[in-house]
Order: structure tokens, then C-alpha cells, then sequence
């Protein structure tokens, strides 16, 4: 099944829009509560990334009945050292966005975490893409 | 072996019921649908919460209780009350004057529920205290909320307190003692004065556990109206006989009303929210984990909690303002040093607190499409091909409460698309339908009166 959002700059208001969603058709599926939390948890942090750091973008999201793959896509500045945005504590997060209650630089080391595969693809002037994929069966 | 049927003690009055919608339209769980013109309840999906009850003009939602005189089937017979229950009445009518009548009737012990509230807080505390990686932790105080978890939020069954809530701490007391005192076990009988449905469910099937300690219900609309008519006889000369005086502490009074378990929580941060649609709304983010550093929630399904209970006679925020006008009494006596907070039921705590852990809060998804993943994935595909055939004009014409809950129960064998008005009109446009087969389906929907058709046509 294959899915697709699309996020808007700046839109903290409706962040974890998708990632809701994706829940509500996971929860359809009789996954385990723990791998539902850790797409969620994931695609939720990629989500508020492409909202807070770039100008948007889209999301597509492909189920099958073994896992799920995430593709989050944003027209933004990229990340030019992605080293050191992994690193957990690592923010360049705007005042106002830390006023959001985000920017503790905890989102990509939690991504991370909670998923069984990761890329990111990131180009500087370009934007940034994120692959996730989270297994169903341990 | 798994339950898959639930006690529920709303039922539905086919003779009373016209089959209007109202309570289709507003359960949160979307657990009716409308059949053959009436409403229909599917038992896994209802939490409980009592909002179709409030909702339905007919009075064709009923609670089903027992009997007032099953009480006489005991010889020693308990009534549990709530501090609610006192609410409804009158502030110059007295709580001992309440409870005197509660034995003219045929009770002959009296137990006040919130006097376990001091050593269910103790509980909770301590349980937060050891699983500081279950935050935010859930009070399982209101059944009903208990349901919706399990049905709708299964990912944060592990985020409820496994405490029972005060009546059954309480009934374990009330039980002990008698005991001892010498009664036949078999001739205790612990009767709950219920404020609301969610409660009686959690009586006749427990969560958790395999049988209630209590004995049977009894709906306090039914109680107060007995207790009232039974007062205004007497009049306002009548010296009430001494039995049974209120003891609670002021904490314990208002633990049943919203805040009233929040005031009582050592945790740093916490929330109280009440009304079962805001209970959702919130649930949705702590699932997504948006939410951060908040320790205890507190959630009831009714407003005002308790005091908004549907079986309650009075006017919600009237009963919680009596409530706190009674509490601030007991306050100002508390600080006096007129009153002990201590009461006997805290001799027994540790007996209490032994048993007072329910065992376990299984998830129950009402939203598993299919156990097999595959099927599934094919389910949610044909689901996700008939809503862009539904003209999501969430009309309920086809007897299901939007359409998307119309497209799910499609494809769960429950519901045809042809049950759609728009799909019929589609259909008979282009010649593949008859009018009377599209009458026919609206018939086995809304039923024969609506339609006003004569059957000798
Ligand atoms: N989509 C993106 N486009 C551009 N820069 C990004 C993007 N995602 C992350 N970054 C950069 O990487 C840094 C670290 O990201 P991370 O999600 O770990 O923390 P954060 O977003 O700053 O804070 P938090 O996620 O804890 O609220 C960000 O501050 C930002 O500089
Ligand atoms: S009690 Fe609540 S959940 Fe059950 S059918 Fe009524 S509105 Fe729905
Ligand atoms: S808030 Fe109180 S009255 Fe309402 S359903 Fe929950 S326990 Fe019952
Ligand atoms: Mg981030």
C-alpha cells in the first residue's frame, strides 16, 4: 500500500499530521504496539525536521506485510555536516522553533533508534531526503 | 482463553427506540448502526461511556440493574455509596440524615466509598514511583476509560495504573470486617450505588480480574429518587435515628470529581481532563509520544466526572459545587483539629494494598482489520477503494455513522455499498437499479413506518 503527504513549512500546527495518520492504518494491522511507537516516534521527528529546518516537502510512505518504508523528501538549505546532526544534542534550531518546545538536537539520534535502516541523502541549496524502514517481525 | 464478548449495561428498548440516529451520530467509538430501524450496539466496540444514554431523546437506552429487592437475597446488606450520591441532595439535608434513610430501606451497614481514598492514592504513588518508564501514567479510576484504551489506544495499556479504584478497595474492607465480626461470608451482600454504566460494567465484568467482590448495582437515579420521596414523607420535624455518620476527609470528598485524584499525585506534572472526546483528542498525542514530561493524567469519560455520571439526578456543576461547599466544611474542621483524617480502613492497609492490584489490562483492538497481516493490507486496500466511491458526506442514510465507518463494514461483511443513497442514485441513472430494490434497501435500514409506503402496493 503506498502513501503520500505532503508537509508545509512552518506548519507546527499540523506536525505529526502524517505520522497520525500512518498510525490509525498501523493500528488496522494487528502490529505489535512497540514496532507501532517506533514508526511513529520516527516519522513524527523526519516530519518536524522537514517543518522546522526546511521549506516542506512530502512524505511517502509503502506498507507491505512485512515492513514499512518512509520517504521523507523536503525542497530545503540540506545539512552540511551530517556527522554532526546526528549527534545527539546537535541543534541549529531558530529561536522561535525553540520557543515550539523543539530543538533539544535529539530528533535524527532518536530516528535512528527506532528504526532498522536509515539514509540520508543530503545535498547543500537542494534539500534533504530521509529513508526509513521498520521492520514487522523482529 | 480470550473474551470476546463484553457485559454492557446499556441496552436498547426496541419498543422505545425510532431510530433517529442521535446516538450513532455521537458515540465515540462508533459502536452503532442502525438496522431494520432501529439501533444496533456492537458489543466490542462500546466502552461504556454512557454518551448515546444522554443522548437519546425516546429514554430507549436503559440501564440494566438489579433489582432493588435482590437486596433482601442477603441478610447482611451493604450499601457502598459515593460521595456523589450526596451531592444530588440539598445542602441543609445532612449526609447522616441520608444514610439513616439508606437503613429505613433495608440496608444495615453503610460504607462510604472515598474512605479508601487515602490508601488508593498511597498506591498509585508508590506504583509511579517504580515505573517511571510507563509515563505518563493513566488513573484506572473511570472504566470507561479503561474501555477506551484498550480498544481504541491498545499501545498504552501499559500506561494505566493496575490499582482498583476505591469501591473495591473499599468492598475488600467492608467484607473483611463483617467477617470478623462474625457474619456469614454467605450472607454479605455488597450492593454499589452506581453513578453511571461504565461502573456497573466494571462490576459484572472486571478487566483484569475474574469475578467482582461486589454483589450487585444499584443505579443511583433509582436510590435517589426512593431516598428524596422517602425524606419529603418524613418532613422537617422528623429526628432522624443515629446510624451512620459522614466521615470523609475533604480530599476524599472531592476525589471522584475532576482534579480530585490530580490533588492527591506526587507527580511534578500532571493533567486532569474530563468529557470522553477531550480524553481522546489527548490520547492521540500521548500514543504519538508529542507529549513530554508529564507524569500522571487523570481522565474521566464523563464532564465534570462523576458528578457528570449519567445516572446522576442533579445538574452536573450543581452536584460538584455542593461537593466542594461540603468539602470546605470538612476543611475548616480538618484544620481546626475537630476532625481525624485517620479513619479505621487505614488499620488495614496492608491487607488492602495486597490485594488492591488488578492483574493484568490486555489490549483489545476494535480496530484489527485482520489477524493476518496480508489479509489485512488487502482489506485496508479495498477499504481505502470504496471510500473514493462514498460521497464522504458523512450523512448516515446507509445506517452507519460516516463513510468511512460505512466502507469499513463493507469490507468486514457487515454492510454493501449499495446501502449508500448516492451509490443507488448512480446506480438507477444508468439503468442498473430498480427504485423499488433501492426502496427495499432503505427498508432493511430505517424500517417499514419511515417510508410511509403502503405493503399492498
Ligand atoms: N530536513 C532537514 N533540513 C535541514 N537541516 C536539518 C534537517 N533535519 C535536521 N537538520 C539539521 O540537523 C540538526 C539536528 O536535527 P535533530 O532533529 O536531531 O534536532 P533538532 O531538530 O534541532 O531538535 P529536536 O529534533 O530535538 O527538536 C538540526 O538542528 C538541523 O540543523
Ligand atoms: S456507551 Fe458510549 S461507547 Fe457504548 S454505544 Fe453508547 S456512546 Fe458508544
Ligand atoms: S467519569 Fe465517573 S461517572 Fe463518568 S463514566 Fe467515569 S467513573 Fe463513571
Ligand atoms: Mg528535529
Amino acid at each position: 500500500m503506498h502513501f503520500e503527504y505532503s508537509i508545509i513549512e512552518g506548519d507546527f500546527v499540523n506536525a505529526g499530521a502524517a505520522s497520525s495518520a500512518v498510525k490509525k492504518t498501523l493500528k488496522q494491522l494487528n502490529l505489535s504496539p512497540v514496532v507501532i511507537k517506533r514508526v511513529v516516534v520516527a516519522l513524527y521527528e523526519a516530519e518536524v525536521n522537514a517543518i522546522a529546518h526546511a521549506y516542506g516537502g512530502t512524505i511517502y510512505v509503502d506498507i507491505d506485510s512485512e515492513k514499512i518504508f518512509m520517504k521523507v523528501e523536503d525542497r530545503g538549505p540540506g545539512i552540511p555536516d551530517l556527522e554532526l546532526a546526528m549527534q545527539e544534542g546537535y541543534s541549529t534550531a531558530r529561536p522561535e522553533v525553540r520557543d515550539m518546545g523543539f530543538g533539544a538536537g535529539m530528533g535524527l539520534p532518536n530516528i535512528k533508534k527506532n528504526v532498522d535502516k536509515l539514509v540520508v541523502n543530503t545535498k547543500v541549496g537542494e534539500g534533504t531526503t530521509v529513508e526509513m524502514e521498520v521492520c514487522f517481525v523482529e | 482463553m480470550e473474551k470476546n464478548t463484553f457485559y454492557h449495561a446499556l441496552q436498547i428498548d426496541e419498543d422505545k427506540c425510532i431510530g433517529c440516529s442521535h446516538c450513532m451520530k455521537i458515540c465515540p467509538t462508533e459502536a452503532i448502526r442502525v438496522c431494520n430501524g432501529k439501533a444496533r450496539i456492537f458489543e466490542n466496540r462500546c466502552i461504556d461511556c454512557g454518551k448515546c444514554y444522554k443522548v437519546c431523546f425516546s429514554k430507549a437506552i436503559y440501564l440494566k440493574q438489579d433489582d432493588f429487592d435482590s437486596i433482601f437475597d442477603y441478610k447482611c446488606r451493604v450499601a457502598l455509596v459515593p460521595a456523589v450520591f450526596l451531592g444530588q441532595f440539598p445542602t441543609d439535608i445532612r449526609p447522616s440524615r441520608i444514610y439513616a434513610v439508606l437503613y429505613e430501606l433495608g440496608f444495615n451497614h453503610v460504607f462510604e466509598i472515598e474512605s479508601a481514598v487515602s490508601i488508593y492514592a498511597y498506591l498509585k504513588n508508590l506504583y509511579a514511583r517504580d515505573h517511571t518508564d510507563d509515563y505518563p501514567l493513566i488513573s484506572a479510576f473511570c472504566p470507561a476509560i479503561v474501555r477506551l484504551i484498550q480498544v481504541k489506544f491498545p499501545s498504552l495499556v501499559n500506561n494505566i495504573i493496575p490499582v482498583k479504584p476505591p469501591v473495591d478497595i473499599t468492598a475488600m474492607y467492608a467484607r473483611k470486617l463483617l467477617e470478623e465480626q462474625g457474619c456469614n461470608p454467605d450472607d454479605i451482600g455488597l450492593f454499589y450505588i452506581t453513578p453511571c454504566a461504565a461502573k456497573i460494567a466494571a462490576v459484572k465484568s472486571p478487566v483484569g480480574e475474574e469475578k467482582s467482590i461486589i454483589n450487585g448495582v444499584i443505579n443511583m437515579d433509582v436510590l435517589y429518587n426512593r431516598v428524596y420521596k422517602k425524606i419529603k414523607e418524613q418532613g422537617k420535624n422528623y429526628v432522624a435515628p443515629q446510624f451512620s455518620k459522614a466521615r470523609l476527609s475533604s480530599d476524599a470528598i472531592l476525589s471522584s470529581l475532576t482534579n480530585g485524584e490530580r490533588r492527591l499525585c506526587m507527580a511534578k506534572r500532571s493533567l486532569s481532563i474530563d468529557e470522553i472526546d477531550n480524553v481522546i483528542e489527548f490520547l492521540e498525542k500521548v500514543e504519538n509520544d508529542e507529549i513530554e514530561g508529564i507524569e500522571f493524567l487523570e481522565l474521566r469519560a464523563c464532564d465534570q466526572s462523576c458528578a457528570g455520571g449519567v445516572l446522576v439526578c442533579e445538574n452536573r456543576f450543581l452536584v460538584s459545587e455542593c461537593m466542594y461547599a461540603r468539602a470546605r466544611k470538612v476543611a475548616e474542621r480538618e484544620r481546626n483539629g475537630e476532625t481525624t483524617r485517620d479513619l479505621e480502613i487505614n488499620k488495614e492497609r496492608d491487607y488492602l494494598a495486597k490485594n488492591s492490584m488488578v492483574e493484568s489490562i490486555k489490549p483489545r483492538s476494535m480496530m484489527v482489520l485482520d489477524k493476518d497481516i496480508s489479509k489485512a493490507l488487502e482489506k485496508m486496500e479495498r477499504i481505502r477503494e470504496i471510500k473514493n466511491m462514498l460521497p464522504q458526506t458523512d450523512c448516515c442514510f446507509c445506517g452507519a455513522p460516516t463513510c468511512d465507518a460505512l466502507a469499513e463494514d463493507i469490507v468486514r461483511d457487515n454492510a454493501q455499498l449499495t446501502d449508500c443513497i448516492f451509490i443507488q442514485r448512480s446506480l438507477e441513472a444508468v439503468d442498473n437499479m430498480k427504485i423499488s430494490e433501492a426502496i427495499d434497501i432503505t427498508k432493511k435500514i430505517w424500517g417499514n413506518e419511515k417510508l410511509n409506503i403502503s405493503n399492498d402496493e
